[in-house]
């Protein structure tokens, strides 16, 4: 038997991981039965080409391509997208028709465009959708606000758990407004005495009303999920390595674009410093624990972790150091020894904190970017970290077929020398020519190749 | 003491600039002549971030400063508002239809504000013909249109072909700006100018109306 979890080293639980990651399993634990031996042949090129990019061990066979939409494969198959987010089997087949019709080396998964009628049985207010507070073939759009005020950094220190629940669920889900902050405290369950007191609330309307339409809310996400699920399973089978796990958050970035927003957590770097800097601290073993949960529970290594606040223009070199980057630093360490390789998605501009990024264990991360000059990320992070992305989204969207032929042999001349590259957008979109996406994946396949 | 003000707001000071405010008020100082100066320092501000000693964080603050400022200013304001700084032009600012994003929008609204334009925010997801409307209703010589998201890049180009149809084209300048726009995307939608951040909104702005 293989040596326990909590014995193997970082790099032993990475192996474990990428080994389990080559070796697909459905939702029952059973291995997923792959529709020939050919389709299981490149499955397993694919972990292992993505592996090696990232490892910088080896050269792999050549440079792998993924493509990483928001809905336009919605589009593309034909629906708009709140008719696909209602009916999720149109969501799994245009999935399908995407992968299979440009033929990367892994897909993304089609959890992306999400449930509208779950997100409508719970009220949610982060975040608008198609036919919820933008149009009808619109992405989703997030609506950041202070669903954490300003004098609350002492509550959510002390107890997240007990934050959450009291305070930001009630506010971000109209339905559990106001039954969850008439929760128990439930720390305080400990012995016989009182105990039955803590249990009053379940009693009440308001709490039984939540109750019952999270039990829906819960049916329908399940009902999602499990399309979700079965696409995944059938993409392995036909040889499509799902690329990533789940997510986390940078501390900073979940205070800032779920907790704070946006203007709330800039003042709070001048109003309230030690507060901000308490709960980054707070915040990071809590987004460790999430993604190493996610990358156990699926089998897959890779934690996308979406970059927002710490871009260049967000904010000070100073304040990058003194905010940002210690929270993001220890949650990239605290994946990597859980086994993970963590994937920043870099989005926007970051060039000017390369330089400060590069402090992370060798082989071990996976960087996508969205607008840099790719030349010097390989020049200040190829030596230890592997790097993808930047085909613009105008390219992709507007530009001719040769133009997306050039840029992708740019890249590849400029990233992929000795390994350590991964062709693939810069940003999410909802725009592009068909033509455009399957030029710039044949050119990888053809020009990628390392002789 | 004249000048004190301006320093305060422009190496962002908070509670001193309340706190000086307050006692000046006390002591009887004109309002107007604050407010002046309140701005001669939002102005150093809007220098310190184009010059990139300032950063986003450091605008929004200011913002936030000078927005409590002017909130004990404004009662002994009433009445004496004649003084109106001379404007150096109209601007539209407006996120395209489809698009929600606000967080850019804002910043550019700010620093044009700061440098002396005349803007008309529209606000975010808004319809082409608002904007054509507006535009009608003002006579502004620029517009700049926002957008976050790749569908933005139809937005733009249908609320400038719209403003082309009510043959207002060449009576305005049209900028655009946003996570995902560069030049080839201002070709496609028939804007004049992109500009890859906030500050340059106000280089094409003054360029186009001269100030």
């Amino acid at each position: 038997m293989d040596k326990k979890w909590e014995q193997m080293t970082a790099d032993e639980r990475q192996e474990a991981m990428f080994a389990r990651w080559a070796s697909p399993k459905d939702g029952q634990g059973n291995d997923i039965k792959f529709n020939s031996p050919e389709a299981e042949k490149l499955f397993k090129e694919r972990c292992a080409r993505v592996k090696d990019a990232i490892q910088l061990k080896k050269t792999p066979d050549r440079v792998p391509v993924w493509i990483t939409p928001s809905m336009w494969p919605i589009n593309y198959a034909g629906y708009k997208v709140r008719e696909a987010i209602t009916d999720y089997p149109k969501v799994a087949e245009a999935w399908k028709k995407f992968v299979l019709d440009f033929d990367p080396d892994m897909h993304m998964g089609c959890v992306g465009p999400g449930s509208a009628p779950f997100y409508e049985k719970m009220d949610y207010k982060l975040f608008a959708w198609a036919g919820q507070g933008v149009g009808d073939d619109s992405s989703y759009q997030a609506i950041e606000g202070e669903y954490m005020k300003e004098d609350e950094y002492d509550d959510l220190i002390d107890d997240p758990t007990d934050f959450f629940i009291h305070k930001y669920l009630p506010r971000v889900f109209g339905v559990l407004n106001p039954a969850f902050s008439m929760m128990p405290t439930f720390t305080s369950i400990l012995e016989i005495y009182g105990v039955p007191l803590n249990f009053i609330p379940f009693a009440l309307p308001p709490v039984q009303q939540a109750f019952q339409a999270m039990a829906e809310a819960g049916a329908e996400a399940m009902k999602w999920a499990g399309v979700a699920f079965g696409f995944g399973d059938e993409m392995a089978a036909a040889g499509y390595p799902a690329m990533l796990a789940g997510f986390s958050k940078v501390p900073f970035d979940a205070l800032g674009d779920t907790l704070r927003g946006m203007k709330g957590v800039l003042m709070d770097m001048y109003r309230r410093p030690e507060k901000v800097l308490k709960a980054v601290e707070r915040l990071t073993p809590i987004m460790i624990k999430m993604g190493v949960n996610t990358a156990k529970a699926t089998g897959f290594p890779l934690i996308f972790i979406p970059l927002h606040k710490g871009a260049d223009s967000f904010m000070s070199e100073e304040q990058f150091k003194k905010f940002y980057w210690p929270g993001f630093k220890a949650l990239i360490e605290g994946l990597v020894d859980g086994g993970c390789i963590p994937m920043p998605w870099v989005e926007g501009s970051w060039g000017s904190r390369l330089k400060i990024m590069k402090d992370i264990p060798k082989g071990k991360t996976l960087w996508m970017f969205d607008q840099q000059d790719m030349k010097k990320a390989k020049d200040i992070m190829g030596s230890v970290a592997c790097i993808g992305g930047n085909m613009q989204s105008s390219t992709i969207g507007l530009g001719t077929v040769d133009e997306v032929k050039e840029q992708t042999k740019k890249l590849i001349d400029a990233c992929a020398k000795g390994g350590g590259y991964i062709m693939c957008n810069g940003a999410f979109f909802d725009h592009a020519k068909p033509e455009n996406l399957k030029a710039m994946v044949d050119v990888t396949k053809e020009y990628g190749v390392y002789k | 003491m004249a000048g004190k003000l301006v320093k305060l707001l422009a190496d962002l000071k908070e509670s001193e600039a309340i706190a000086f405010v307050e006692t000046a008020l006390e002591k009887g100082t004109d309002a107007a002549e604050l407010l002046e100066e309140a701005k001669e320092g939002m102005g150093i501000v809007g220098q310190r971030f184009s010059s990139g000693e300032y950063f986003i964080p450091d605008l929004v603050y200011s913002g936030e400063i000078l927005k409590s400022v002017v909130q004990l200013l404004e009662p002994k304001l009433k009445g004496k508002q004649g003084a109106d700084t001379k404007k150096l032009g109209k601007v539209i600012i407006a996120t395209v239809a489809g698009d929600i994003h606000d967080i850019g929008k804002d910043l550019v609204v700010f620093l044009l504000d700061v440098n002396g334009f005349e803007v008309y925010d529209l606000g975010i997801d808004v319809p082409v013909q608002t904007i054509v409307d507006k535009l009608k209703e003002t006579n502004s010589p620029v517009i700049g249109l926002s957008g976050f998201l790749t569908l933005a890049f139809d937005a733009m180009k249908e609320t400038i072909d719209a403003i082309a149809a009510a043959g207002l084209r060449d009576k305005v300048k049209i900028m655009i700006g946003g996570g995902q726009i560069d030049d080839q995307v201002k070709n496609y939608t028939g804007a004049d100018a992109y500009g890859k951040d906030a500050m340059e909104a106000v280089k094409l702005a003054k360029q186009w109306i001269g100030g």
